[in-house]
């Protein structure tokens, strides 16, 4: 076991976990968006920040990534945490506005403006589709391609993966992914999920206007003037 | 593409198949560009997924997938090049080309791109095509340049060409120079080194000019011998851990004087060579 002070309460926990299992097993909440139980933590989204040490000395690091360690210092939502989140949330809702889950977080954060200019993009690059596909799909059907701000989430080549069994995990997990369900062309489609499914809307032309991460589906039915 | 090439560059690397970059630096090497099928057989017999490939493959902006030119431009973009007209330079090349920046000539004969900085600022705008260095390029010059590339180095005048230029160089052990006044090799002090190959043993003079490979020798060297180098002052190994990207035989560094390393293919009729000046690569 190994002894640490969350938010000034001395607990300890078992080898080997993370600060953010650590502090969900005690109560204390912290909200995540790239985190996924049963998926490798990754780090990317930074939601789950937390202040560790004291003093001057003190950081914000990941606590999804990040291992209990004896004696250490944890505040997981002092004030700078708070700060660096909203800001965080603020960012990751003027990139992808469109977004249920990240408006959501953004709602529970008590973000209630947006100072950013809306971008729309379609993704969060937050990995969680790349390993649900290798971690619990043992596909390897999809993963990162490029870097900087060409960086994308695709299949090898943009074509259908042969290793690709359409089993729609990517966007099972995916947050912000809608745009990305193009089955108007299945080919380059990640996962044509929504072909296996077959949902009411592929009856019509309007693709372009599918949510499916909606529920009920209903989104194909609004008219866009 | 021959799936038999690519398992001949993969067989090079049988104890190390961790060493993908190394790979795709060799298919490249060969094609010019990584070929969708060559990345696939790459997939097969290193057990990766053709995912991870793709994207070490995509990540480098060494890599590229789609087809080159016979001809690599590079014009710098860099702060210094950049305020005395680099962006106008470029866009010379695009209209003479009729290419964007990135693409490849119809006739597979040029690929123009731009880069960051090649660290010769003093001398911008800098224009390197196929590894030779045109240094403060004006928008008039670009024509020239283009014929230049076009034809083959060999049948150049090595008086009037620009991509050739005499280096003074000196052993990267003792830093004694290597250049020899007695002997004109191109009509420049020529470099003397011992080389050894083959149980003989005995001096080879190289031209000093950058882009000539004239060399005199005791012996007559066959082609394709690899052969180790010396300097004839404190006789260490002039050696690298560098390997030639053209044919794989280690590279031999020398010291250019003002600063870089110069390095040369070990392989007798190979001509690979690289300069590196104040440490930053060409």
């Amino acid at each position: 076991m190994i002894n640490l002070t969350i938010n000034g309460l001395d607990v300890s926990v078992e080898e080997g976990s993370t600060l953010l299992e650590a502090a969900q097993y005690l109560g204390f909440p912290i909200p995540t968006l790239c985190h996924m139980e049963g998926l490798s933590p990754y780090g990317a989204c930074r939601l789950c920040v937390v202040e560790i040490g004291e003093g001057e000395k003190s950081k914000l690091v990941s606590s999804c990534t990040y291992p209990a360690e004896e004696g250490l210092k944890v505040r997981t939502a002092s004030a700078r945490v708070v700060r660096a989140r909203k800001m965080i949330i603020e960012l990751l809702l003027a990139s992808c506005p469109q977004s249920k889950t990240i408006q959501d977080l953004a709602s529970k954060l008590e973000v209630r403006q947006q100072r950013f200019r809306q971008e729309h993009e379609d993704c969060i690059l937050c990995g969680l589709c790349v390993r649900m596909c290798e971690e619990q799909m043992m596909a390897k059907a999809i993963g990162f391609r490029g870097r900087g701000e060409k960086r994308s989430i695709g299949t090898p080549f943009d074509i259908k993966s042969d290793v690709c069994r359409f089993c729609g995990g990517c966007i099972y997990v995916c947050p912000a992914c809608q745009l990305r369900c193009t089955y108007n062309e299945p080919e380059k489609a990640i996962c044509g999920g929504c072909a296996n499914l077959s949902p009411p809307c592929v009856e019509i032309d309007r693709f372009n206007d599918m949510m499916c991460y909606m529920d009920p589906c209903v989104a194909c039915e609004i008219e866009k003037d | 593409m021959k799936p038999s090439d690519v398992r001949v560059i993969l067989n090079k690397y049988e104890e190390d198949r961790g060493g993908l970059i190394s790979i795709l630096e060799d298919i490249q090497a060969k094609y010019s560009y990584l070929p969708h099928d060559a990345l696939k057989i790459v997939s097969e017999e290193t057990g990766r997924s053709l995912v991870d490939i793709y994207g070490v493959a995509t990540f480098y902006k060494a890599f590229s997938l789609s087809p080159r030119g016979k001809h690599l431009i590079s014009v710098c973009m860099g702060t210094a090049c950049h305020v005395r007209g680099a962006p106008q330079i470029a866009e010379e090349f695009e209209r003479q080309l009729g290419i964007q920046s990135g693409g490849t000539t119809t006739d597979r004969e040029f690929t123009l791109e731009t880069v960051n900085c090649l660290g010769a600022c003093a001398l911008g705008p800098i224009v390197v095509v196929d590894g030779h260095y045109f240094s403060k390029v004006s928008t008039t010059k670009v024509k020239q340049i283009l014929k230049n590339a076009k034809d083959r180095l060999d049948k150049i005048s090595i008086e009037k060409d620009r991509r050739i230029f005499p280096v003074e160089v000196s052993c990267v052990r003792c830093n004694h120079s290597l250049m020899d006044p007695n002997f004109l090799v191109d009509g420049c002090p020529s470099i003397k080194v011992i080389v050894s190959f083959e149980n003989k043993h005995g001096w080879l003079l190289l031209s000093s000019l950058y882009g000539s490979y004239k060399v005199s020798s005791e012996f007559d060297i066959p082609t394709n011998t690899i052969i180790n180098f010396f300097c004839p002052h404190c006789n260490a190994e002039l050696s690298s851990a560098t390997a030639c990207t053209a044919c794989g035989a280690p590279m031999v560094p020398m010291i250019v004087k003002g600063g870089g390393m110069v390095q040369i293919c070990s392989r007798h009729g190979c001509r690979s060579h690289m300069l590196d000046l104040n440490g930053i690569n060409f």
